[in-house]
């Protein structure tokens, strides 16, 4: 563990996307303290520029809104997506690539098919498909982001377990009578993680691009404030106020990219033979 | 080489096949009765058409021949109609088809020429200067927004420096012909393509510059260099080739994301595609409309699909065609 936090830090992009992450969760777990108003609420005049006013530093959207307080409420919404539609997507994608890499043979070619099916489908357009039939709601959300981003997680998991399954240690515990589920859960499970904490680091970052454009397109939780709803609602009036799209932009895009540079570190980190055959 | 073509085409009409059923149920999730949510909105309120979709799809027939009717339906191209927009799905997909097809192919040229390029820069001038520059460039377009960054380029050049149109095909009422018209069509597509393309444009840098850089090490390319071959010779014919194996790869898993990524940017630019039908579709909640343009992004993700497992084993020179 040590081991691993020293060669995280040694990696400047682990560092930084460290940092970045660092602070985005504690604006969205401490930001909307400060912020005890609702950010749906009118607290000046409509299309009121920024930094013109201290109280409202990055100006109002055009019905008198608080964009800073919707920033920093979004930034709850849309790490709360990212986070939970991933580990989703993990309860989802792990067993199944688990079971196909470990049974092998007619299980492991079925499971693949139908793997290989959910990964031909155009991920957007099904996620799309799925809001609106569902209808808009964090739960909905949630769901068709995970339907769309388990596949990598099964080939992945469904890899390691496959080169894994003949070590020797699994065959010793296969020989002393150790049930599968045993074996799979306690044996190989542990020992395939590190690429598939890489891949869910990477997985979030897609996850919020996807809350994000979701949003944008009027398919956010119509309750629940978020960045790509911001940039969607201040679409029609940017010739007017730049500031209403520009500013929810800059915080998806530097969350999106705190997460992918922790990416990187923690592949460096965890797979030191890799990064340094240089990439 | 003609049976390895057969085969891919019989999967992907499988999978095909697959995503036609699964639209039949993806219908049947929505609240409330299918023969209403078919109609949309709209023909809610008309009980006359609500009963003729429930007589030509047999919804009061049991479920596995429902599901016989729809497919048949599909098979013969029939997607239904659409209310809302009172023409058949198949059709408004039709008309709509080319640009979007305009728009995503120019946009995967964009960002593979540049993707390339700027990938084999960055791994021919490795830790320097100008690779650090692409590299952190590569980074900020990846985790960027589409339809972010689509408005950006509004801001920037439409609003700011007035030099592209902000939306649609073409100058409207300018009845422009022959060369000034595609000049009209290629200045409104700029933008739109540019979008659409420096994501992918990212993602290729990324993958050419570490693919060339692992390829660099390899034995062959000593042997080649061993030959007396030029820097520039093995660069090319030995590093690029294969380091591009990869990056095609690529460009297969992500044409659904292009697609993806079509209908935000066609929906910004209101470029008049499949993905701003889709859009429009979503906005008066026309699920007839909206499953229909679902299965041709479908099945045009499958093509493509197609097409670079072919090219895939044009490029890679340890691949043959089993006779």
């Amino acid at each position: 563990m040590k081991q691993f936090w020293k060669s995280m830090l040694r990696s400047p992009s682990g560092v930084i996307g460290l940092i970045i992450l660092v602070l985005a969760i504690s604006i969205a777990v401490f930001g909307p303290m400060l912020f005890p108003n609702s950010p749906w609420r009118m607290v000046q005049r409509p299309f009121l520029p920024p930094f013109t006013l201290s109280t409202v530093p990055l100006g109002t959207d055009a019905l008198g809104r608080d964009v800073f307080a919707g920033m920093i409420f979004g930034a709850r919404v849309s790490l709360l997506v990212g986070l939970v539609s991933t580990l989703v997507a993990l309860v989802v994608g792990v067993p199944i690539g688990a079971m196909a890499g470990y049974f092998g043979g007619k299980t492991d070619d079925a499971l693949m098919r139908f793997t290989e099916f959910f990964q031909t489908i155009p991920s957007f357009a099904l996620a799309i498909v799925l809001v609106a039939i569902l209808q808009p709601s964090i739960y909905s959300i949630v769901a068709s982001i995970a339907v769309v981003s388990w596949p990598p997680v099964a080939r992945l998991v469904r890899g390691e377990v496959l080169s894994l399954r003949t070590r020797e240690y699994v065959q010793a515990a296969i020989v002393t009578g150790q049930s599968n589920t045993w074996i799979i859960l306690r044996e190989i499970l542990p020992n395939a993680l590190s690429p598939v904490i890489v891949l869910a680091s990477l997985m979030v970052a897609t996850a919020i691009l996807l809350e994000s454009s979701l949003a944008f397109l009027g398919l956010g939780d119509p309750n629940l404030i978020s960045w790509g709803y911001m940039v969607g609602a201040g679409r029609t009036v940017i010739r007017q106020a730049w500031w209403i799209t520009v500013f929810p932009g800059v915080a998806i895009l530097i969350s999106v990219l705190g997460l992918n540079l922790i990416g990187e570190g923690l592949n460096d980190a965890l797979n030191p033979r890799l990064s340094r055959e240089g990439r | 080489m003609l049976s390895f073509v057969t085969q891919r085409v019989l999967k992907g009409v499988i999978v095909l096949l697959a995503i036609v059923v699964l639209n039949f149920f993806l219908i049947r999730l929505a609240p409330g009765d299918p023969a209403v949510v078919m109609a949309g909105e709209a023909g809610a309120s008309d009980p006359v058409f609500v009963k003729q979709l429930r007589e030509k799809f047999g919804l009061d027939k049991p479920l596995p021949e429902q599901l016989l009717i729809y497919v048949k339906g599909v098979a013969s191209l029939d997607l239904g109609f659409s209310f809302r927009q009172q023409a058949p799905v198949a059709k408004l997909i039709g008309e709509r088809l080319p640009a979007t097809l305009l728009l995503t192919l120019t946009a995967f040229a964009i960002s593979l020429m540049l993707g390339v390029l700027f990938g084999t820069f960055a791994a021919r001038f490795a830790g320097t200067f100008l690779d650090t520059a692409i590299t952190v460039f590569a980074l900020i377009f990846y985790a960027m927004p589409i339809f972010w960054v689509a408005l950006m380029g509004i801001l920037l050049f439409s609003v700011t420096m007035d030099w592209l149109p902000s939306f649609g095909y073409e100058t409207v009422g300018a009845n422009l012909t022959g060369l000034a018209h595609a000049v009209d069509v290629a200045k409104h597509l700029i933008m739109p393509a540019m979008t659409l393309g420096l994501f992918f444009m990212a993602t290729y840098t990324r993958m050419t510059r570490a693919s060339m850089l692992e390829v660099k090490r390899l034995d062959f390319v000593k042997t080649a260099r061993a030959k007396g071959l030029s820097d520039a010779v093995i660069q090319r014919r030995h590093v690029l080739r294969n380091a591009l194996l990869p990056v095609v790869t690529l460009a297969g898993v992500h044409s659904g994301t292009l697609i993806g990524g079509a209908v935000i940017t066609e929906t910004v630019f209101a470029w008049p595609g499949i993905g701003r039908l889709m859009y429009d579709a979503l906005l008066q909640r026309d699920y007839n409309l909206l499953l229909g343009v679902f299965v041709i992004c479908s099945a045009m993700v499958l093509i493509f699909n197609l097409i670079t497992d072919l090219v895939y084993r044009l490029v890679d020179p340890r691949i043959e065609f089993a006779s």
